[in-house]
Parts: C-alpha cells; sequence; structure tokens
C-alpha cells in the first residue's frame, strides 16, 4: 500500500485498503475556524449529542476576520467562543494567540505523521506536509465528526509527482506547485490524492512543503501528502511531547499515475485570473500593471515566505500609487519576522503590515479590491470577486514575485530585481 | 425520487466564491444567503430561480472553498437540483448533507436555458420534456440516497445514533 492507503487502513481498523473502496475512519484531529465553527456549532446542535466525543482532540483557531470588522463578526466569534467554553476544548487560539489556522497547526504541534486530520477548511490539505492524511469538510461533515469522532472517506487513487532537479535561485516551492497545478488543471486530481517526491521536495523545509501540500486543493485533491523524512521528524520532536510513530509507502506500494517534473528549469510562475490553472512563466505575462500587492495567508505567510520577500524589499520603496500588504501567518511567524529585522524592512520598504489572519484573502476585510483593480497575491485563489469587486483581477505568484511587482509597479520577474 | 424545473444553464469551473462570494459568509439565515447565490457570476440568479430550477452546468461545479453555505444559498434560492459533468469533492458531500440533490450527467447540446427537465435520482434518469430527449445519467451512490432521504446528515447521524 502507499502512505495514503496505510494511514486510511490504520485509521478504519482495517489491514488493507485499496482506491475506491468506503472506509468508516477514526478521525485523529479535528479543527475548525470563527467563519465555519458557527454553522458547524448549530449542525451540532441539531444532531442533538450534549459533548463533543473528545475536546482533547479538537483544535479551534480564529483567523478569517481577527480582529472582527462587523458586528455580526464579532457575535459569531462570541458563539464559537462560548461552545469552547461550554465543551472544555482544550487547544483554542483566540485573537492574538495563534494566527492563520493551517500555520498554526503546524507550528504548535497538532499535527503528526501518519494521522488522519480533518478541518472544516479546503485546505485542511496543507498538512500532508507532515505526512498526514488531512483534508477538508463542510460544516454539517464537521458537526458529525465532533458528535461521533469518525467519518466515511472513499479511499482515494494516488497521483505521484517526482519532482526532481534543484530550484534555480529565486524559484521556490510555489512555482513548483502552480506549475503542477497548470499541467494537470483545476479538476486533475479531484477525488485523488497527490504524493510530492523527488529531490526538489526533500529540499524544501517544512514551510515550503506546506505551500506545496496546501494548494493541492486546487486541483481538486482530497489530500496532498509528502512521505515523512529526518526534516519531518526532526520539524515534529520539537513540537510535539508525545511518541511519533510516523507512517511510509510500502516498497511496492501502486499509484494510480506518475508525473515527472524537473524542477531545475522551472522560472516563477504566475495564475492568471481567473483560475487557478491558467499558468504561464513569468515571461510570458507580458507587462500587467497592478494596483496591490498581498504577501501572506496559509499558502505562503510563514517564515521563510516572508525572508525571500524581505530579501528582495531590502533598501527598496514600493513603487507610488502602489500598496503592499504584508500579513504574518502566526503570532509565532510575527514575532521571528521581528526578531530578524524583516518587519523593520517591510514598514520602510512603504509596505502595511497587519496582525495575523487571512487578511484581504477571502475578500472580507484589510485590503479588499475595488471595480477594474488588480492585486498580486501570494494566496491559492484567483476567482472572479475572490478579494472584492467580482470586476477586480487578482494574479497569483511566490512571495518573492509579489515583492519584486510591487517595487515595479507590474508584474515582475524576482531574478531582475537586485 | 422525482424533480422538476426550468433550466438554468452555467460553464465549467463554477466556483464556491461566484456561487456566494465570501463577504457574505457572516449571513446566518439561509434565506439571507439565497439572495445572493450565484451573485459572482450571474446576480439575476436568485429571480430566475424563484419558480425553481434545475441548474445545469459543464465541469468541476463547485470548485473552491470547503463553505457549505454554496449549496445551502442555492438550495433555500429554489435550486431543486443541480446536474454537471462533474463535481469538485467538497461540494458533492456537502450537496448531499445539507438536502441539495445532484446528479452527474454531460448535458452539454442537450438542454436549452429554459428546457422543462424530469430528474429521477435513484434510477438517474434526466428527461428533457421541452426537448422530448431522454439521458441516462449515473444514479447517486445507495449512501447519499439514504442520506438525503433521511433529510440530511444530521437526520441521518441522529438515526445512527438512536436519537430518533
Amino acid at each position: 500500500m502507499n502512505i495514503v492507503e496505510k494511514i486510511l487502513a490504520r485509521a478504519s481498523g482495517e489491514r488493507e485498503v485499496s482506491p475506491g473502496q468506503i472506509v468508516d475512519a477514526k478521525v485523529d484531529k479535528a479543527m475548525m475556524h470563527d467563519l465555519t465553527g458557527p454553522r458547524v456549532i448549530d449542525s451540532f446542535r441539531e444532531i442533538g449529542v450534549k459533548r463533543v466525543w473528545d475536546p482533547e482532540r479538537i483544535i479551534v483557531v480564529f483567523d478569517h476576520d481577527v480582529p472582527p470588522s462587523t458586528i455580526k463578526a464579532a457575535e459569531l466569534q462570541k458563539k464559537v467562543r462560548n461552545f469552547v467554553k461550554e465543551q472544555g476544548i482544550r487547544y483554542f487560539y483566540d485573537i492574538g494567540r495563534g494566527g492563520i489556522c493551517h500555520v498554526v497547526m503546524l507550528e504548535k504541534g497538532h499535527v503528526k505523521p501518519g494521522e488522519l486530520i480533518v478541518g472544516a477548511d479546503s485546505h485542511t490539505v496543507t498538512y500532508g506536509a507532515l505526512g498526514a492524511f488531512a483534508t477538508g469538510v463542510g460544516a454539517t461533515d464537521m458537526a458529525a465528526v465532533l458528535a461521533t469522532g469518525s467519518i466515511w472517506l472513499r479511499v482515494p487513487e494516488t497521483l505521484k509527482f517526482e519532482v526532481d532537479g534543484k530550484l534555480q535561485k529565486r524559484v521556490y516551492a510555489k512555482d513548483i506547485i502552480l506549475h503542477i497545478i497548470g499541467m494537470i488543471g483545476s479538476e486533475g486530481a479531484n477525488y485523488k490524492a497527490m504524493l510530492f517526491s523527488g529531490r526538489a521536495i526533500r529540499d524544501l523545509g517544512i514551510d515550503g512543503r506546506a505551500t506545496i501540500c496546501n494548494m493541492s486543493i486546487e486541483a481538486g485533491a482530497k489530500a496532498g501528502i509528502v512521505e515523512p523524512d529526518e526534516k519531518t521528524m526532526k520539524y515534529v520532536r520539537e513540537r510535539v511531547g508525545e511518541p511519533i510513530s510516523p507512517i511510509r509507502s510500502d516498497k511496492d506500494a501502486e499509484f494510480a499515475k506518475v508525473y515527472e517534473v524537473d524542477a531545475s528549469r522551472l522560472e516563477p510562475q504566475i495564475a492568471i485570473p481567473p483560475s487557478v490553472d491558467n499558468v504561464k512563466p513569468v515571461s510570458e505575462v507580458g507587462d500587467v500593471e497592478i494596483n496591490q500587492g498581498f504577501i501572506g495567508t496559509c499558502t505562503n505567510g510563514r517564515l521563510d515566505d516572508l525572508r525571500a520577500a524581505a530579501e528582495i524589499l531590502r533598501g527598496k520603496r514600493v513603487k507610488d500609487g502602489v500598496r503592499l500588504v504584508i500579513i504574518p501567518g502566526s503570532q509565532e511567524v510575527y514575532h521571528q519576522a521581528l526578531k530578524e529585522g524583516l518587519i523593520d524592512v517591510f514598514v520602510k520598504a512603504g509596505a502595511i503590515v497587519c496582525g495575523p489572519g487571512c487578511g484581504p484573502c477571502i475578500g472580507i476585510s484589510r485590503g479588499v479590491l475595488a471595480d477594474d483593480e488588480v492585486c498580486i497575491s501570494s494566496a491559492n485563489r484567483n476567482f472572479v470577486g475572490r478579494m472584492g469587486s467580482p470586476r477586480s483581477k487578482v494574479y497569483l505568484a511566490s512571495p518573492a514575485t509579489v515583492a519584486a511587482s510591487a517595487i515595479r509597479g507590474k508584474i515582475t520577474d524576482p531574478r531582475e530585481v537586485g | 425520487m422525482k424533480i422538476e424545473g426550468r433550466v438554468v444553464v452555467y460553464g465549467d469551473n463554477i466556483d464556491t466564491d461566484v456561487i456566494i462570494p465570501g463577504r457574505y459568509l457572516v449571513l446566518q439565515e439561509p434565506s439571507e444567503l439565497a439572495k445572493h447565490a450565484m451573485e459572482g457570476i450571474d446576480p439575476s440568479f436568485p429571480e430566475k430561480a424563484r419558480e425553481g430550477v434545475i441548474i445545469v452546468a459543464g465541469r468541476n461545479f463547485g470548485c473552491g472553498s470547503s463553505r457549505e453555505e454554496a449549496p445551502v444559498a442555492l438550495k433555500h434560492a429554489n435550486t431543486r437540483c443541480v446536474i454537471a459533468e462533474s463535481f469538485a469533492r467538497i461540494f458533492y458531500r456537502n450537496a448531499i448533507n445539507i438536502g441539495l440533490p445532484i446528479i452527474e450527467a454531460s448535458l452539454r447540446d442537450k438542454v436549452s436555458e429554459g428546457d422543462l427537465l424530469s430528474v429521477d435520482l435513484v434510477s438517474g434518469i434526466i428527461e428533457n420534456k421541452t426537448k422530448g430527449v431522454r439521458i441516462q445519467a449515473k444514479p447517486l451512490p445507495p449512501l447519499a440516497i439514504e442520506i438525503i432521504n433521511a433529510g440530511g446528515l444530521t437526520k441521518y447521524v441522529r438515526r445512527k445514533l438512536g436519537l430518533e
């Protein structure tokens, strides 16, 4: 069996499972946030169970509209806070305590290799960076998990991506995953799992692997995953007190399809609106003037991302008429960025730095776009109206490409900037 | 389970951000969400759907976020069924869980906007009454039918736990 099948077999108490089979699996961790939480709670009440299945295995993180921008959002957050208290949920990251759920889950040690994790958010797939099987569900599915601790899942076929070669300077994990999504399309992995392997993946740190797994959902995947290695084990040991029993693919594991990617030939990639799979190398994008740059999110709001942006922005200025919004992914990332002087670089460059959270990525607050405005963003989606007006446009790229573009006022190859 | 309605046609990759934009997710009342259904791509949809409609779309319907508000908004805007060539997996589960009937079928060139359709979820037979065409679609899996028949996942789980 491959890693995905082995994790689902363990979680469902089966000796062996195969793609297509429906299993009733026990969930190791369940995560929800301020935006999906209220509806989960309503469905949980409808089910009518008094207590959640295990308050030690539920993680609640506030990130989508923090601090709340409307009275309505504040009321909904109050509702979730009360539920956390009522149910004795152990891990609750309120405003100022955590950050973006998918950053917090990894850095606070809530993800172990081999676990089955569900989250009421589509980007839950991020946790595959540490060798867990993690998938996003809707509010009612999550309510059923809170009530029973289990979920039915169809064992997915697994696509293997063998990413070899060494990345060129200023080409990053984001460029790899954008390239892959462009290659297989926005439903190229629908109902399937994506396993990322090869030298270029092994070379990446956990931050880069998180970027790659995070965007597997943009190809429709049920999960993205990287086989745990020494880097994984070191990262997890530093954060998790309990024993760790990683799961890896058997030597004779089978995959539905194997794709090969040569990372050494990649240049920075751009996803052109309005679809994530409309991907071109930056050299083929042409002249695109921008009104806003945005660096942050569960895709690219980690320390490595801020470092890459600071390398470009150091001693430079964001072009007049362009705004650059930078949002560290968590309190921990923010604090470390302060200590390393990255925030100093950003402020001096004329960027605005906001407190950890999802920011304008979901078009709720802190940088939404007006009619006909153009933004280049390090986020994961460029759908119509995603960041504000249905007439605005969002281009997706790595944090370095966003930083370089903010300096020049148009989409720019980060290798051209100092 | 037979469903009837007039057709509204959309294309490929209808994502959850156009079905219900993020800024409306603070709305908790399904009827409030329904007023903004499909706003990102077709603000006239709630008006079109008033008498009950069947959405016919292309590939990858419902891609993007896990927001259950997407099928909720469609259902409460009087969408009786969504027929698409394929669905994104989270939307597929969510639709079944909240009791919005969906079915996979390729109806390109077989329906036009405004046609009267009849759908049988169990047999998978779709009838275009305007054009007099019958199409055999893949019926929903038994578990999905069971959940829809129970009235959604919350009721299904209640039954399973012996609470009903």
